[in-house]
């Protein structure tokens, strides 16, 4: 017995089952996504029977008029929402960051979290009663500004958590070191601070193109006639004869997710 | 000397208001098209419907009380109709349920990713991020071309000579359930393997030295002190899970609403804003009670994986 | 919060948008004033009401140009405020800090032609060694080759040269040192602050930056003001020093002084080791007294020439200044030696005095064949005339 344990090394840290459970939940998650992206590159048109490789779905999902014009859609909304959200994000942060407190951060915080609290559904049906009652009150229709604005709000709080931490990990004293050496303010944070914040704020901007490219909820609700993004193109192709082009098509998405992960991942990685 | 006094008071009051200044856009997007749509629908819930969508300018408590009560449209009598509030109790059971098996999956998974060598760590934090981060849609849909009728699952069982008609898993309970679980287990791993991450081994190897078994150590010493990431978890599953829309429409095929799609029923088909706002206010407010329970318990800010 | 003149905010707002060439400092009306910096009355009070902490009360000092000054004390003296309050990272609550004349204390950083070394170095993580040593002149607007010349001279005089492209992060300990000194000196300010630089080395590169400091500081003729908690680096590379406590200025002068006429208690434990002593003062002559201790016997002790009370005094002893000898010889304090240290270059021998006090003597092992005291054995000590001191207060 004491040489098992001797050979083996006591692990305190083994809890029994827990290996196995873990790796089925693994499993669990991928499962799923493996089988649907196997499955597009299926050369029959059966979801079940596997006939062999081939890449004809992915071509006929890329020359899918309906696809492009979602792809468009989304294209745009996205990074635009992107954009904002990040700058806008960043901004935020520098204000609440490592700075003097001041009467109302607190209350500032939670607000610029509170989309992550609150379930998407009210949000979509809120900010389609308000752009509803805007267009009938005073005709304002910003189109697809609509939805633009609807996935800003939503994409700050994702953009605005890696820049703060990374703000956070940051040492005041460089800044101290830039003033020190005739850097102003504003020099100091373009030539210093700016810089070393670049890894957050590409994170963040990471972060908020893909929450806004995998929106379904809100922009269901909210996008207008000819508003159709990718998310919203996919779930109406459901209602037809389901083919392994909408397998290619599900894949091409997550795809393009699992590349922002990944990115977002190695950069973060690279500064550690 | 006052000048130099004088100065550093200019400078604090300059920084503070740059500080503000700079929050400003954010609170202003935020607040605009974030906080006011929500006030819109606190007002709407006490509007009447008007016939096309959309409301009707007077006051009214007709969505809420039609959320309890129908009238009777000869005699003007209420009788009680429990319909929404058995919706809005299977949404609450289905989120509970999710919850737990949520935890009991995860909490193994996220323990085993934070017993890993810590060069390791990294590499699973990536596997759960991944899910985390695609497409609930497509995470969703993916589940459902499963196990549908004509589903790979059932397709497969099919050929083995297991069953001799298709199963049907697709628009059950269960269907929602796993829906469920799919889509939030991520939401749960991550926070409790932050919190996991942290903790300080030498306890467990206390509650060795003294005498304890797997089994005590890991109830009395190793979920107490990953209680923080407890609750952050089941906080990040349960409220989703509540309000829940992708989940139910696609494997639940309409048959067993719950209150995400009972509210979009409202705003689309059925034409009753004032109720589908009055809805969504009720399940805020469950929302803002189970958000009450969770700060009281840790004292502040919201934890996030 | 007082609401300051409109003037006040603007002068702050243009000063803070406009950046100083040090050569401005070159145009004053005296081009040659008797200090480098002078502060005076200076106070800082952090905080308010029942949280205020006075950080520095009353502080008064003189910087020569040209000298290697220091600021000495242990943690939570003040030290490293006072350098903040030059360098202008704090405000005083009170005071004046003077820069070959002109009152820099409302003055932002960027408009003080002083630089710091930080005690973390605080190197710009994202810039190559170059890039850091070049930082401040380009922020001073100075043209591409001139900067480029000014980082190849800074190189060498730091003899860094061959790691001019290193990332900040890829280099050692005390090549970061270096750097940070280099980029500090780059500007060539008229004063250079040094924030307890040297904490983080270990022994012998300590030893080895000490020397290169005074090096440089020679070499380049800015003033240094240094801060250090380790009095012995003090000693050694200072021109002058104040020795600061809880926020006051407790002497200041020439290593020499320090340590030879330690004007108060403090100063005399903090600065090597000491023996103390208490006695009556019965004579006096000019600068000795003869001070009679309670066992009888007596000794001279130098006296500061302001020195006004009578009576009891204490006077303190440095281990080296007093001599072992056997036995009970004339003019000798008797005791008994309770422990003997040995360190090497010398030996420690502590005493328990007959009447009460303990005393260390201090020798240098010089491998002479001779007697070895022992513990337990009885002893006596002589102070030569005039060696030992009578403490200011």
């Amino acid at each position: 017995m004491a040489e098992a344990l001797a050979r083996k090394g006591l692990d305190l840290k083994h809890q029994p089952g827990f290996h196995a459970i873990a790796v089925i939940c693994l499993l669990l998650l991928y499962a799923p996504i493996l089988v649907l992206a196997v499955l597009s590159f299926n050369s029959g048109d059966d979801l079940v029977h596997f006939s062999g490789l081939s890449t004809q779905w992915y071509g006929k999902a890329l020359a899918n008029e309906g696809f492009h014009a979602a792809a468009t859609n989304t294209l745009i909304i996205s990074v635009t929402s992107m954009i904002l959200s990040t700058a806008v994000a960043t901004a935020a942060a520098l204000g609440t960051t490592r700075t003097r407190a001041w009467r109302g951060q607190g209350a500032a915080f939670m607000v610029i979290n509170l989309p992550l609290m609150v379930p998407e559904i009210i949000t979509a049906v809120a900010t389609l009663s308000f752009f509803s009652l805007l267009a009938s009150l005073a005709n304002i229709n910003f189109g697809i500004g609509n939805l633009i604005l609807a996935h800003t709000v939503f994409c700050i709080p994702f953009a605005y958590m890696p820049i703060r931490a990374r703000l956070e990990d940051m040492d005041v004293t460089l800044e101290n070191a830039a003033a020190d050496l005739y850097a102003t303010p504003w020099r100091a944070f373009r030539r210093v601070t700016l810089p070393l914040l670049m890894p957050g704020i590409t994170a963040g901007a990471a972060l908020a193109f893909i929450v806004s490219f995998d929106d379904f909820t809100i922009t269901q609700l909210v996008a207008g006639p000819g508003q159709t993004t990718l998310p919203l193109f996919i779930w109406s192709q459901i209602r037809r004869p389901i083919t392994p082009e909408l397998n290619a098509m599900c894949s091409i998405l997550l795809g393009i997710s699992i590349l922002f992960v990944l990115a977002s991942y190695l950069i973060a990685r690279k500064r550690a | 000397m006052p000048d130099a006094l004088a100065a550093a008071n200019v400078l604090d009051r300059q920084i503070t208001r740059r500080s503000r200044l700079l929050t400003l856009p954010a609170l202003l997007v935020i607040g605009v098209f974030g906080v006011l749509p929500l006030l819109i629908i606190v007002v709407y819930s006490f509007l009447a419907p008007a016939p096309y969508g959309g409301v009707e300018w007077h006051f009214s408590t007709e969505a809420y009380v039609s959320f309890l009560f129908q009238e009777d449209i000869f005699d003007g009598t209420l009788s009680f109709v429990p319909d929404f509030l058995l919706i809005y109790l299977r949404s609450l059971i289905y989120a509970v349920v999710t919850t737990i098996v949520c935890l009991f999956l995860g909490f193994p998974t996220a323990y085993f990713m934070a017993t890993r060598p810590p060069r390791q760590r990294g590499f699973w934090v990536l596997l759960i991020t991944i899910p985390f981060w695609s497409n609930l849609l497509i995470r969703t849909l993916a589940i459902m071309m499963i196990i549908r009728d004509q589903g790979i699952l059932n397709g497969i069982m099919i050929d083995l000579g297991l069953i001799k008609q298709p199963v049907v898993m697709l628009y059950t309970d269960g269907a929602i359930v796993l829906g469920l679980l799919y889509s939030y287990l991520p939401f749960m791993v991550l926070p409790l393997y932050s919190s996991l991450e942290k903790l300080d081994f030498r306890l467990v190897e206390a509650g060795f030295d003294l005498y304890a078994t797997r089994w005590q150590v890991l109830r009395r010493i190793i979920i107490p002190l990953a209680k923080p990431g407890i609750i952050a978890g089941s906080l990040l599953v349960f409220i989703p899970a509540l309000g829940a829309y992708v989940a139910p429409l696609i494997l639940g095929g309409g048959r067993h609403l719950m209150i995400g799609e009972l509210i979009a029923q409202q705003f689309g088909t059925s034409r009753n804003w004032p109720l589908g706002a009055a809805q969504a206010i009720i399940l805020m407010a469950g929302v803002m009670v189970a958000l009450f329970f969770y700060v009281r318990n840790t004292g502040g800010k919201v934890q996030h994986g | 919060m007082m609401d300051q003149p409109v003037a006040v905010q603007r002068a702050v707002r243009r000063a803070r948008l406009r950046v100083p060439l040090p050569a401005e400092f070159d145009n004053l009306a005296d081009p040659k004033p008797a200090n480098a910096l002078e502060i005076r009355n200076v106070e800082k009070i952090f905080g308010a009401g029942e949280h205020a902490f006075r950080a520095l009360s009353g502080v008064s000092l003189q910087i020569r140009p040209n000298e290697f000054f220091t600021l000495l004390g242990p943690s939570g003296c003040g030290k490293t405020t006072l350098l903040r309050l030059i360098a202008g990272f704090e405000y005083p609550t009170a005071g004046q800090i003077l820069l070959q004349g002109e009152d820099i204390a409302a003055q932002p950083p960027f408009r003080r032609p002083v630089n710091t070394v930080f005690q973390n170095y605080a190197l710009f993580p994202h810039m190559t060694v170059a890039g850091n040593i070049a930082f401040g002149l380009e922020m001073l607007g100075k043209p591409k080759d001139e900067v480029a010349a000014t980082v190849t001279a800074m190189l060498k005089l730091v003899r860094m040269e061959e790691l001019k492209d290193r990332k900040t992060s890829q280099i050692s300990g005390g090549q970061q040192q270096r750097v940070a000194l280099a980029r500090a000196l780059a500007p060539h300010p008229k004063i250079l602050l040094l924030d307890e630089p040297l904490s983080a080395l270990d022994l012998k590169l300590r030893k080895d930056m000490q020397i290169e400091l005074k090096r440089l500081q020679h070499e380049t003729g800015i003033t240094f003001i240094f801060v250090t908690h380790d009095q012995e680096e003090a000693l050694t590379m200072s021109d002058r020093i104040a020795v600061m406590s809880r926020g006051q200025v407790l002497q200041v002068g020439g290593p020499q002084d320090i340590y030879d006429r330690p004007a108060n208690r403090f100063v005399a434990n903090f600065i090597g080791e000491t023996n103390f002593l208490e006695g009556n003062l019965t004579q006096r002559e000019g600068e000795q007294a003869r001070i009679v201790l309670p066992s009888g016997a007596s000794l001279i002790a130098s006296i500061p020439a302001a020195f006004a009370s009578s009576g009891k005094v204490s006077i303190v002893v440095r281990p080296e200044q007093a001599r072992l000898v056997a036995g009970a010889e004339p003019g000798a304090l008797a005791g008994t030696i309770e422990n003997i240290v040995y360190f090497g270059t010398d030996t420690h021998v502590h005493l328990k005095l007959d009447d009460g006090p303990p005393f260390i003597v201090r020798q240098q092992n010089r491998r002479e064949v001779g007697a070895v005291p022992s513990i337990g054995a009885r002893a006596g000590v002589i102070v030569p005339d005039g060696l030992a001191q009578v403490l200011g207060d």
